[in-house]
């Protein structure tokens, strides 16, 4: 396979549409990317992730929706639905398209629009992902899972409510430094948990999970251009190569895997991508992991290799995983604090670290990082896609 | 006052005062939420009439309302009214208002979040709550709701009683109640804060800061919609 480079990257700031429609979301992310990479060749081919458009904005067929939106007939075009790893998955796609020659050039775009209905309804939504005769009837819903993962996880591993809320304060903070993000209001220890207005402020979602524990729903949209070396290197911008990728699956319902503390898909994929490219887990500086959930940031860093398995939660409690530590994980604010609209989620994490790589993030840019790592993990860990990107000088 | 003007004026009646309290916020920040004064509404109308063209989660038609109830209030047009404000750093964060309807009873009008993400709006309706419950010593009030957030709010977490025979003077939609039982059983989940407020904060909270225009559409909207360079 030979390489591909992320060139150009944009988004849409995450949070409420309003008036605008997924359609026009998407677009908004596709032109930030394409004016970034300032291509002269056309695109060849253009992959949408999303993973609702059909239930929650009565639209199908988004990829040849945005074709024509875009102005880019009559290029290839595909909508990706992988659930809310359809973006990573799309990534993916575009880079196998380019990578294997059959493209020189892809257009990857992902994005959703959730806030059009209720919150009980995005939840719903999200929850027809899991099990539909073993869990999905019996009232699972995403946080669910996660509550039942994070008592488990937490037991195992001694990992308190103070843990979880760390990865919210860190996640919080980080995001008001993206202009992007969602949720632009830092948190605190004391409101969260140690005082007596914690049991308002912070109530439970799903024991032990409490709100704050988890992500926004959110609208928004990401998009990055991929390209072939040669045209890379015309663009003169920085050479961010997606050094490897990987994807593993696991069983549909939760309770069937022999230790459901185990995410086994996130430890194959993250060695799939690292294999691919010849890079060890040391190698990283900057991490962008899907915390749909402040669990999952910590069970994440272990099983892409970061620390020893439930060991993740002392890293974090040392300031390893914050903006100036040893690995900074989530900079952008992460799912927990960037948002989460969930086709654009593993779109938004590669813009993040191809802007980190590429030295174009702003007031939180981390000083000079050479390789970054994605996690984007669909369904409750069912379905993961992970990537290693590098800086070539 | 004129003897029209003493028609059309309803009787004057001071309601038992709701001592300030403060609470933390999960952002840290301390919000004091306190009895506005009746002089003090013309510096509340401004950032109430500016969220009255905000259709999210129906601001306009709560916005609307509450600025009628306060001018109201204000112009001594509705007997026995009260607003209680939140304050962070005497910045305005919300507010809320109702009035007695009887010795008994209270009616509860509006909530308003100026500020999002952080609950201000459920602690402020939990102050409401105690106001009328404890400080007025009210057997029940009479809620309802014009919003889905604030049905969740109200009618759920607090496991309000339907009142199906009463008519709320919001008009509509069967009424709701809060029994001093239901207040009570869940007053330890709901209803927070400490008192008294220590000196500089009610240094702080004497003189309420409005929000500016653009920063209280913001807070309260969260668009994603942003300017092209």
């Amino acid at each position: 396979m030979r390489d591909v480079y992320v060139i150009g990257a944009g988004m849409t700031k995450f949070g409420r549409a309003g008036d605008w429609t997924l359609i026009d979301v998407l677009e908004y992310a596709a032109v930030q990317a394409l004016k970034d990479a300032s291509l002269k060749e056309k695109i060849d081919s253009v992959f949408v992730a999303n993973m609702g458009g059909g239930i929650l904005n009565h639209l199908s067929g988004v990829g040849s929706a945005m074709v024509d939106r875009l102005c880019l007939l009559p290029a290839s075009a595909e909508t990706v639905e992988n659930g809310p790893a359809s973006g990573g998955s799309a990534v993916k796609i575009g880079a196998m398209a380019v990578g294997s020659g059959a493209v020189d050039t892809a257009l990857v775009i992902g994005g959703e629009v959730m806030r059009s209905v209720t919150g009980w309804e995005a939840t719903d939504f999200v929850a027809t992902l899991s099990h539909p005769e073993a869990e999905y009837i019996y009232g699972v819903t995403l946080p669910s899972l996660a509550g039942m993962f994070a008592r488990l996880y937490m037991e195992k591993y001694g990992i308190t409510s103070e843990h979880l809320a760390m990865v919210a304060i860190k996640n919080h903070q980080n995001a008001m430094k993206n202009p992007n993000a969602h949720i632009q209001q830092p948190v605190s220890m004391e409101g969260l948990l140690h005082r007596p207005e914690a049991v308002v402020n912070n109530p439970y979602v799903a024991e032990p999970l409490r709100m704050f524990d988890c992500c926004p729903v959110s609208d928004g949209a990401a998009a990055v251009v991929l390209c072939s070396r040669e045209i890379a290197e015309k663009s003169g911008g920085p050479m961010v190569r997606i050094a490897g990728f990987g994807q593993a699956t696991d069983t549909h319902a939760v309770h069937e895997r022999k230790d459901p503390t185990d995410l086994t898909a996130v430890r194959l994929a993250a060695g799939q991508a690292f294999e691919m490219a010849g890079l060890k887990p040391g190698d990283v500086d900057v991490a962008e992991l899907h915390d749909a959930f402040t669990i999952l940031e910590i069970a994440e860093s272990e099983e892409a290799g970061f620390f020893e398995k439930g060991t993740g939660h002392i890293a974090l409690e040392k300031g390893e995983t914050g903006p100036g530590g040893r690995l900074p994980i989530n900079v952008s604010g992460g799912l927990k604090a960037r948002g989460h609209p969930v086709g654009a989620t593993g779109v938004a994490q590669i813009v993040e670290i191809a802007w980190q790589l590429g030295g174009k993030a702003g007031e939180r840019q981390l000083d000079d990082p050479r390789v970054g790592f994605t996690c984007n993990f669909g369904g409750f860990g069912n379905n993961v896609l992970c990537f290693v990107l590098a800086r070539e000088d | 006052m004129s003897q029209l003007e003493e028609i059309l004026r309803p009787p004057e009646k001071d309601l038992p005062p709701y001592p300030a309290k403060y609470i933390v916020l999960a952002s840290g920040e301390k919000m004091v939420i306190r009895q506005a004064r009746r002089e003090e509404v013309p510096i509340l109308l401004p950032d109430v009439a500016a969220l009255t063209t905000v259709e999210r989660d129906y601001y306009d038609i709560v916005a609307a309302r509450a600025y009628a109830e306060l001018l109201g209030w204000l112009r001594y047009r509705v007997r026995d009214e009260y607003c209680l404000v939140g304050l962070i750093d005497g910045v305005l964060v919300g507010l809320v208002n109702g009035r007695s309807l009887s010795g008994k009873v209270g009616v509860s009008f509006h909530t308003i979040a100026m500020k999002r993400g952080l609950r201000v709006g459920a602690h402020l309706f939990a102050a409401k709550m105690e106001y009328h419950i404890e400080y007025l010593n009210q057997s029940e009030v009479y809620i309802v709701a014009e919003s889905p957030i604030g049905f969740r709010r109200w009618m759920i977490e607090y496991g309000l009683e339907k009142r199906p025979q009463v008519h709320h003077e919001l008009g509509g939609v069967m009424s709701w109640s809060l029994t001093r039982d239901l207040y009570f059983a869940s007053k330890e989940r709901l209803v927070v804060g400490e008192r008294p407020l220590p000196e500089d904060l009610i240094e702080k909270s004497k003189v309420i800061t409005p929000v500016e225009e653009d920063m209280l559409i913001k807070q309260v909207t969260g668009r994603i919609r942003q300017a092209e360079s």
